[in-house]
């Protein structure tokens, strides 16, 4: 395929996913619930990436999947591919949106057998809150983001420009 | 991608027949509770990748209403009935007089929530009894949303690091309704050894 400049084209970064590209491609999340979409974007070489997270931490899980999966591997992950690309850690601004909590169920347990929600039920809000901690150890500003909630959301990041839209059943399209 | 998980083309039968006889049962029960003849797709039973799983109900950002319950006891997943919204809304009709378009009523979404258990509860149960294996669905959880959103904390629940899930699918019809969907089975990864082994098809 040529490198579109007139048709856009849109990166589909599924579960547990991330995608880094200098070219002017739209990279979109659909359907995040308690996945956490990270957008990073380097505006001065346009140098953009997208992460779909599913869960906060690499380091709690005795046999981790891939990078893309957890908060703290993805994010670094996706810096990384973006210095290697050319971009400047200090020119690299953060947005995310999601995090939310679809369900809750009164009484249901965590797989612990702990009293308290279930891992899903909080699963969104401790996804945001990995996310916001490594962003903060790599010196990446989180400059905008639309999280928590009960609602799912997809997320649009266009690297040409660096808009990011958020769309839901229930409160439309906004942009981030 | 990381190692998947293989299993034997006898161990995903013995799988299928487990979707089988759950969601008969379930069949049986949502008949009555509607009062009208319901039809039963051949279940599936398959490894599916984490980023597919929204693919099985027509994509991450399709409309639905979901009914998820957690399962406990001997063996632990999640149990979801996931149905489109005209679906949805015809089903909670013929339950309790609704009309119109727009948000289900507090009444419908009950209503909804009720079958879902039912469901649930008599596919659980046709299990329980087929393997000996305990298995207590929680009370069940309502949200309408997109497929994507509603399915991924499923997958953070029963896949803490591999990259597949396994899906024991259903889908059903009442027919002269219009209404279809889906009755979806996740074991717990886990728990899928346990599982097997009551069906008498171990890895060894």
């Amino acid at each position: 395929m040529t490198d579109g400049t007139l048709i856009e084209q849109v990166v589909n970064v599924g579960v547990a996913e991330y995608f880094v590209t200098h070219n002017p491609h739209v990279l979109a999340s659909y359907g995040l619930g308690s996945c956490v979409g990270v957008a990073l974007y380097d505006e001065k070489r346009r140098i953009g990436g997208l992460a779909h997270i599913m869960l906060p931490d690499s380091k709690a899980i005795s046999k981790p999947g891939g990078p893309g999966r957890y908060a703290d591997t993805a994010i670094r992950a996706m810096v990384e591919e973006m210095e290697r690309l050319g971009s400047r850690r200090r020119d690299i601004k953060a947005k995310m949106a999601g995090g939310a909590c679809m369900f809750t169920i009164p009484g249901a347990k965590n797989p612990k057998n702990l009293p308290g929600p279930a891992l899903g039920m909080q699963i969104g809000e401790r996804n945001v809150e990995a996310a916001r901690r490594t962003l903060e150890e790599l010196g990446i500003p989180l400059v905008a983001e639309d999280t928590g909630g009960d609602y799912g959301r997809t997320m649009r990041f266009d690297v040409s420009d660096g808009r990011v839209t958020i769309s839901s059943i229930k409160h439309g399209v906004k942009e981030l | 991608m990381a190692e998947r998980r293989g299993l034997t083309p006898l161990q995903l039968d013995a799988l299928r027949e487990v979707g089988n006889i759950g969601s008969g049962n379930a069949a049986v029960a949502l008949s009555a509770m509607v009062d009208k003849k319901v039809m039963l797709s051949v279940p599936r039973a398959s490894l599916v990748p984490l980023v597919k799983v929204s693919d099985l109900v027509g994509g991450a950002e399709t409309p639905v209403v979901g009914i998820y319950l957690h399962i406990s006891g001997d063996a632990s997943g999640s149990m979801l009935l996931l149905l489109e919204e005209n679906s949805a809304r015809e089903l909670a009709r013929l339950m309790v007089s609704g009309e119109g378009q727009g948000e289900l009523s507090t009444i419908e979404q009950s209503a909804l929530q009720e079958t879902g258990s039912i469901l649930a509860g008599n596919y659980l149960n046709a299990l329980s009894q087929m393997t000996g294996i305990l298995l207590k669905p929680s009370v069940p959880g309502f949200a309408m949303d997109m497929a994507g959103a509603i399915i991924d904390f499923i997958l953070v629940e029963i896949s803490q690091s591999e990259d597949y899930v396994l899906v024991i699918e259903t889908e059903f019809d009442v027919m002269q309704h219009k209404i279809r969907g889906h009755l979806i089975l996740f074991p717990d990864l886990g728990s899928l050894d346990i599982i097997l082994g009551r069906l008498g098809v171990s890895a060894d």
